[in-house]
């Protein structure tokens, strides 16, 4: 190969644009967590370093609202993590290794249901949907929409790492006289597990994050932290207000690690 | 992230296809009954009287549509000529979106870009630092980026620190924060799309390109380019889609001015005043705009892949 008068690859004014892109997504982010440590009642005036505002969330005079709305905001994204994981696995099981069937585009279009319809359009319908069966809205209500919509988010690191997986290791146990329950529980379930934990930390996080179908179908009283923030933030943000988003910010950010390196891991190997 | 997830596959048997029909039925069951049956009772609703403390009467009425697409004058007795409240609102958002759209593009081709073209084993780390805010919840990124463009906020700060301006920019409350807002949403989507598209192509052939004498610019613009256009198209999809039904940023960063489809449906279920038929209404013109879209791009796709 000759040597060229440029480099093919490189275009310039694309890594300047990538750093700005970085510091875009990145400044607000930082700027909120620096400001979450501010010893001063105004968000505008720096008055040093200080733990105030994390002692005000937990023990301020709103404390009791938050730490309900952390419950409710915590177990709701448990339990429906858990639902929407264990829904996913079995769908990508019959989807990925159930061979090929009249219903498999309509089920997958099903399950990709929610990812196509505006967030805004699933929290009208849900909302119709309760209040035409003569549901009362409260902590049910958002817990089954949270289950329904996170599927997908589980479905697809779970199928994907389910394609990742030759079919050979549950050949070699069935040939080896394991019933079909066996070859599922025994091989499938433990080699999909990296696919399954990051399907149900992102389920967790997308429920955690959930504001718009929350807000509709959560009814009177029932607050999650989103909800919470949101009104809080309606009369203006306050300092407390940043110290709860940073430690949000960094739960995110722990759990999307941890999702990422389990992910990584390679366990047929 | 919507598209192409997984069908098809290399590693796909039917090992359990004798209980396949239970291993669905959960999907089926939670999605037809707490996603599917929603949309289709929306458009039910959508056909309804409204009831004036909120919720509906069950008789059969064109109200919310009329409402929506008709102007009646002020008593309500003339005869249907075009409305166009609600269709600008839904042209506004259209706009918005679509300039979070390209702001997202050129912000993000040029990113996906530099990635794809790192060495291989940094790659994923490249990514995973361009999806870590995504993850982020999307209230507190846009509570963060109000508090940020706030008119004595440290984006302003920061100008005049640096003497590059001498007051502080109004950007809060404007078309362009609720632009900002959408694209520091949507992002991600963009840059994963075309960082995968570029990511297969063959450099191989701008080498090819570039032995025949053409310039840098020609190179992309007639070999680099085409070749990537379904990532391209893809990202601009996934973020003009959430952006056209988008709540929070303009809610937060947009104020009562820059009003969009989101806040527009949301208003119509809040308190007394709400109007629930004409809320399912103009969500059903959102959703079928949305299908119409993803339609198009679905077909559009498969072509592209034909033609590989």
């Amino acid at each position: 190969m000759s040597a060229r008068k440029y480099d093919i690859k490189s275009l310039p004014g694309f890594l300047p644009i990538t750093i700005l892109c970085l510091v875009v997504l990145y400044a607000p982010l930082v700027v909120v967590t620096i400001y979450s440590f501010n010893n001063s009642t105004s968000i505008t005036i720096w008055e040093g370093v200080s733990l105030r505002w994390y002692v005000d969330v937990f023990k301020g005079p709103e404390s009791a609202k938050f730490k309900i709305a952390a419950w409710n905001s915590f177990s709701i994204a448990i339990i429906a993590a858990t639902g929407a994981t264990t829904i996913a696995t079995l769908a990508a099981t019959a989807m990925i290794r159930g061979g090929r069937f009249r219903l498999r585009t309509v089920s997958f279009g099903l399950i990709s249901l929610p990812l196509m319809v505006p967030e805004i359009v699933t929290a009208v319908a849900t909302l119709i949907f309760f209040n035409s069966i003569g549901f009362t809205r409260g902590y049910t209500t958002i817990l089954v929409a949270h289950i329904a919509f996170c599927i997908p988010f589980a479905y697809m690191p779970i199928s994907a790492r389910m394609q990742g997986i030759e079919d050979t290791y549950e050949q070699a146990a069935l040939d080896l006289y394991a019933s079909k329950r066996q070859a599922f529980t025994k091989i499938l379930l433990p080699l999909m597990m990296p696919g399954i934990i990051s399907g149900f930390l992102l389920a967790f996080i997308i429920s955690l994050d959930d504001f718009i179908i929350t807000n509709f179908v959560k009814g009177a009283g029932v607050e999650t932290l989103p909800t919470a923030i949101f009104g809080s933030v309606k009369q203006g943000i306050k300092p407390n207000i940043m110290a709860i988003s940073t430690m949000l910010l960094a739960l995110s950010v722990l759990m999307v690690t941890i999702s990422y390196f389990v992910s990584k891991k390679d366990n047929t190997k | 992230m919507a598209a192409g997830a997984s069908s098809g596959g290399t590693s796909q048997s039917d090992t359990y296809k004798e209980a396949r029909g239970w291993l669905l039925l959960p999907a089926w069951v939670v999605l037809g009954v707490f996603v599917l049956a929603p949309v289709l009772m929306m458009l039910v609703y959508s056909f309804l009287t409204k009831e004036f403390r909120g919720g509906v009467i069950w008789e059969f009425s064109l109200g919310a549509y009329d409402q929506f697409f008709c102007n009646r004058g002020l008593f309500g007795d003339e005869p249907c000529s075009i409305e166009w409240t609600y269709i600008n609102i839904f042209w506004r958002s259209i706009w918005q979106a679509g300039a979070a759209t390209i702001l997202s593009l050129v912000i993000g081709f040029p990113t996906a870009y530099f990635i794809a073209t790192r060495p291989e084993n940094i790659r994923p780390l490249w990514v995973f630092m361009i999806t870590i805010p995504y993850w982020v919840n999307l209230l507190i990124r846009t509570v963060s980026m109000k508090f940020m463009l706030r008119d004595q906020g440290p984006l302003n700060d920061f100008l005049i620190s640096t003497g590059l301006i001498d007051s502080p920019i109004h950007i809060i409350n404007t078309n362009f924060a609720v632009q900002l807002g959408l694209f520091y949403s949507y992002l991600p989507f963009m840059v994963l799309p075309i960082y995968a598209s570029v990511e297969r192509y063959n450099f191989n052939l701008s080498e090819a390109a570039a032995d025949l004498y053409a310039s840098k610019w020609v190179t992309a613009r007639r070999i680099l380019l085409p070749a990537v256009k379904p990532g391209v198209i893809a990202g601009c999809v996934l973020v003009f889609v959430p952006s056209l039904g988008s709540f929070l940023a303009p809610d937060l960063l947009g104020g009562a001015k820059n009003f969009m489809i989101g806040s527009l449906i949301e208003e119509q279920f809040k308190g007394n005043a709400g109007n629930w038929p004409f809320g399912a209404a103009a969500s059903m013109v959102l959703l079928t705009m949305v299908l119409i879209l993803l339609l198009i791009f679905a077909r559009q796709q498969a072509r592209a892949e034909k033609a590989q």
